[in-house]
């Protein structure tokens, strides 16, 4: 490798968003050298949006909750097609990881007793949120950057990874690019760590920034490792819709936790009219209950606001496509309303839901103290992914671990809000502490310098096209423009048959696209790297949504609109055959051990 | 349609220029919509750093007609658009290429602070109880998100370019915080005062005025610290009743 600076780790962590960094801390404790590639800037990764909280049965404010009834709301959220193990392993050791991150200096608003407070969130029983105010993303994502920085952990800030390069079986290394000067760089090391989050960028109107363009997802599937799940898309049902410019920015399910309401145009609120079958016991039939609920009554079921997000964001489609919708093509979410329930209710918003009230302030001028929010669905988190062993996090690779948004299994169907920073923190530690352990077991391999080299020279291809020849920007329009339309929040056969030839066309744009300019910070190259893993990952969706033909969770289909029973009981996996194509399987479910299913019994 | 004419400093370490754009802009746009309108429209290869466009990551620090903002969080109805708006990197950093500075000298900044120490947890299970009144200051400060606009408005590092003596106000809250924190135990007194130069700031307040997450970072961060350190090194009495108190 005399060509390349190469760097030499134990264990490399791609992403440094919660899970990457959680499990760069917890390898580097174990006592191997570590390396941390992050695609931006040190703390700027996509956790830092997350809202509300982080899900861990504490039972701080109510002593009723424990791992089991996390354990059952959890399976129960992604319609039962979840790893039971990830689930069961995420509701018994959550609460320590939350317990550790206040050891390392995060500051969790409090109960009066003086711990750490809990709020209410959709799909979960009790108050199980560990929050800060509605920054709690924020908060994890500095914490585990600030301890980390004296950790010895050696990391790589806007590097971007192209290709992992293999020697058999087993990852042994992986190549990419610095942003400052577009240098090529080699990293040999005997365990990875994929960390790099989501993939929302595939559509259209998204909450994920410019990096969720599946890079991990994509990188592990070109390496050989099967995904698993990827029909699951979740669509938040809460995002801007107006201006334009912030369509599908977030709004966090917080504000329905502290008594937001959703209303249509005519004021009803809408919610109210289709509770499913499987929440009715849980869920008040009347407002005044539902109000009662968000306030800490125990006693009080949970508003219908407060149902899973898959079945609220279908809703808010329905009242759109109906005709009840509000001006801008969404529905109303109203928190100003509680000034009629409760005195000071302004201060009250503005103390529980600060970023919120900062965000429509400047970016939509408007006072959610005073006035109703516009809301409507946007894409935004990918319960599939990388298809990983639910105690290790290893992938269908040797040497190859994922956790967080990346790997698959832990959210099933659908993803409860407040799970995905606990997700984290539970298999960030995982992924970490085994990747170490692999690489103790195992040494270095030896470097393949012809797939460095040809790694090379396909990232450089984008410069030498002809001039006039297209953008890449167009093609990830394009692609976006039609994910939104044809593999979005409802699926039908005929429109994903059309979305796989769509796919192929843009291959073949994708191909072609030139790059002007040098390799120097130059978002025109980037982006025409980056279109290769949307397009691996728009693939994988709707190959996957097309062979699911029934709906459940985030995966709703117009012509199968009912669950099916054969379905629950197998996960769409999809690997890289050896001519290149996707390939596809239907994977049976492993039976839940008994324990478990009586969990799940009790629960009902 | 209305349009707009972007005046955008484009350039690296060795030089730059201002390249005027004109495009056309809808309602509700911010500036960082219009930057990247112009880069996927005219300038494929216009360097600007982003991340979640709204406000939260503190990626995209900018110098808006001269004032250090938020290009994400700038709407254009709130600077005149009827003449050209001049858009150029933060003037603390180094330049890498045209909107993209070297951010890096403040990430070696916060790795010499001592880091969180906390005491001994106050329950067997090895959890701790705070109140909510004692956290409140602390959560202030640790809304900050790291854009560095504090560190590129503070005249100490903008014109005394003082890198290597004063960690600016984004380290000097950061320190506060850590000091603040009810269950720390670390004395960060001594570097404050030596290493980290927190006699340098002479209370201007440009940097809360800048600060997009409104931390009163002078009046409730800074001032503080000042005072813990002039109780400590420069308090006459103080000096006293530590001498005294040594002697038994």
């Amino acid at each position: 490798m005399t060509n390349y600076e190469t760097f030499e780790y134990d264990v490399l962590v791609i992403g440094a968003g919660g899970a990457g960094l959680r499990a760069a801390i917890e390898a580097s404790a174990a006592g191997v050298t570590v390396g941390l590639v992050c695609k931006s800037l040190l703390g700027k990764a996509h956790t830092v949006m997350a809202e509300g909280g982080m899900a861990a049965a504490m039972g701080n404010v109510d002593d009723r909750d424990n791992w089991k009834v996390h354990f059952a709301d959890t399976m129960r959220g992604g319609q039962y097609v979840n790893n039971w193990r990830m689930a069961e392993l995420h509701a018994k050791e959550a609460p320590d990881r939350v317990h550790e991150l206040e050891a390392w200096g995060a500051v969790f608003d409090r109960t009066k007793d003086g711990k750490i407070l809990q709020r209410n969130f959709g799909g979960h029983r009790y108050p199980r949120l560990a929050h800060v105010g509605d920054r709690t993303g924020l908060e994890l994502i500095r914490t585990l950057q600030d301890h980390g920085i004296h950790q010895g952990i050696n990391v790589h800030m806007e590097y971007t990874i192209v290709t992992l390069l293999k020697d058999g079986d087993r990852v042994v290394g992986a190549f990419g690019y610095d942003r400052e000067r577009g240098r090529f760089r080699v990293f040999r090391t005997k365990a990875i760590v994929m960390a790099t989050g989501g993939l929302g960028r595939a559509y259209k109107i998204t909450t994920n920034s410019w990096e969720g363009t599946g890079d991990g997802v994509s990188l592990a599937y070109h390496a050989g490792a099967e995904l698993m799940d990827m029909e699951f898309i979740q669509f938040h049902p809460t995002g801007m819709v107006w201006p334009p410019s912030v369509k599908g920015i977030l709004v966090t399910e917080a504000v329905r936790g502290e008594g937001g309401v959703l209303r249509n145009k005519d004021g009803k609120r809408f919610m109210f009219d289709d509770i499913p079958d499987n929440y009715k016991s849980q869920t008040s039939d009347n407002p005044e209950e539902g109000w009662r609920y968000t306030q800490g009554d125990k006693n009080a079921k949970r508003p219908p606001e407060l149902l899973t997000r898959d079945h609220v964001a279908r809703c808010i489609n329905r009242e759109v496509k109906e005709g009840r919708g509000s001006p801008h093509g969404g529905v109303f979410l109203d928190i100003a309303w509680i000034k009629e329930k409760i005195p000071n209710a302004a201060e009250h918003i503005k103390k529980k839901l600060p970023s919120m009230y900062h965000q429509f302030i400047q970016l939509a001028n408007l006072d959610i103290t005073k006035e109703p929010m516009e809301i409507g669905p946007t894409t935004h988190y990918a319960m599939g992914g990388i298809r990983v062993d639910g105690e290790t996090q290893m992938s269908s690779v040797p040497g190859l671990f994922a956790a967080g948004e990346c790997a698959a299994g832990l959210h099933g169907a659908n993803r409860l809000g407040g799970n995905s920073l606990s997700d984290l923190i539970v298999f960030g530690k995982r992924a970490g502490e085994f990747a170490a352990k692999f690489a103790k077991e195992n040494d270095f391999a030896a470097l393949d310098l012809t797939q460095v080299e040809a790694a090379e020279q396909e990232a450089l291809e984008p410069f030498g096209r002809a001039a006039a020849a297209e953008g890449p920007y167009r093609v990830q329009y394009d692609l976006q423009d039609m994910m939104q339309s044809l593999v979005g929040i409802v699926r039908r056969e005929d429109e994903m048959v059309r979305a796989c030839d769509e796919v192929e066309k843009l291959k073949a744009r994708a191909a072609k696209v030139v790059v002007h300019g040098h390799r120097e910070y130059n978002p025109g190259w980037h982006t025409a790297l980056d279109l290769k893993h949307l397009l691996t990952c728009a693939e994988a969706i709707t190959r996957c949504s097309l062979d699911r033909k029934e709906s459940r969770g985030g995966h709703f289909r117009e012509d199968f609109p009912e669950k099916d029973a054969e379905a629950a009981k197998v996960n769409t996996v999809v690997w890289k055959a050896a001519d290149g194509s996707m390939k596809l399987r239907r994977e049976a479910i492993t039976e839940m051990p008994a324990e478990l299913k009586q969990v799940i019994e009790d629960m009902k | 349609m209305k349009t707009v004419t972007f005046r955008i400093s484009r350039g690296d370490a060795t030089g730059s220029k201002l390249v005027d754009y004109t495009t056309e802009v809808s309602e509700g746009m911010v500036v960082l919509d219009v930057v990247h309108k112009i880069q996927a429209e005219q300038a494929n290869d216009m360097a600007c750093r982003w991340n979640c466009k709204a406000g939260k990551c503190g990626s995209c620090s900018a110098e808006i007609n001269g004032m250090p903002k938020l290009m994400c969080m700038t709407r254009l109805d709130q600077i005149p658009i009827d003449k050209p708006v001049t858009i150029e990197p933060m003037k603390a950093f180094p330049r890498l290429r045209d909107l993209v500075t070297d951010v890096s000298w403040n990430f070696r900044v916060k790795k010499k602070i001592k880091k969180f120490n906390p005491r001994p947890p106050d329950a067997p299970d090895g959890t701790w109880r705070m109140q909510q009144e004692d956290i409140d200051r602390v959560q202030e400060f640790r809304k900050c998100i790291e854009c560095f606009l504090c560190q590129d408005v503070c005249h100490v590092l903008r014109d005394h370019d003082k890198h290597e003596e004063f960690i600016g106000p984004r380290y000097l809250v950061y320190t506060a915080a850590l000091e603040m924190h009810p269950l720390d135990t670390e004395d960060r007194l001594p570097e404050l005062k030596q290493a980290h130069g927190i006699g340098f700031c002479n209370i201007t307040k440009c940097c809360t005025k800048v600060c997009p997450e409104h931390i009163t970072i002078t009046d409730n961060a800074i001032i503080p610290l000042k005072e813990r350190v002039v109780d400590e090194f420069y308090d006459p009495l103080g000096w006293l009743w530590k001498l005294l108190r040594k002697k038994e």
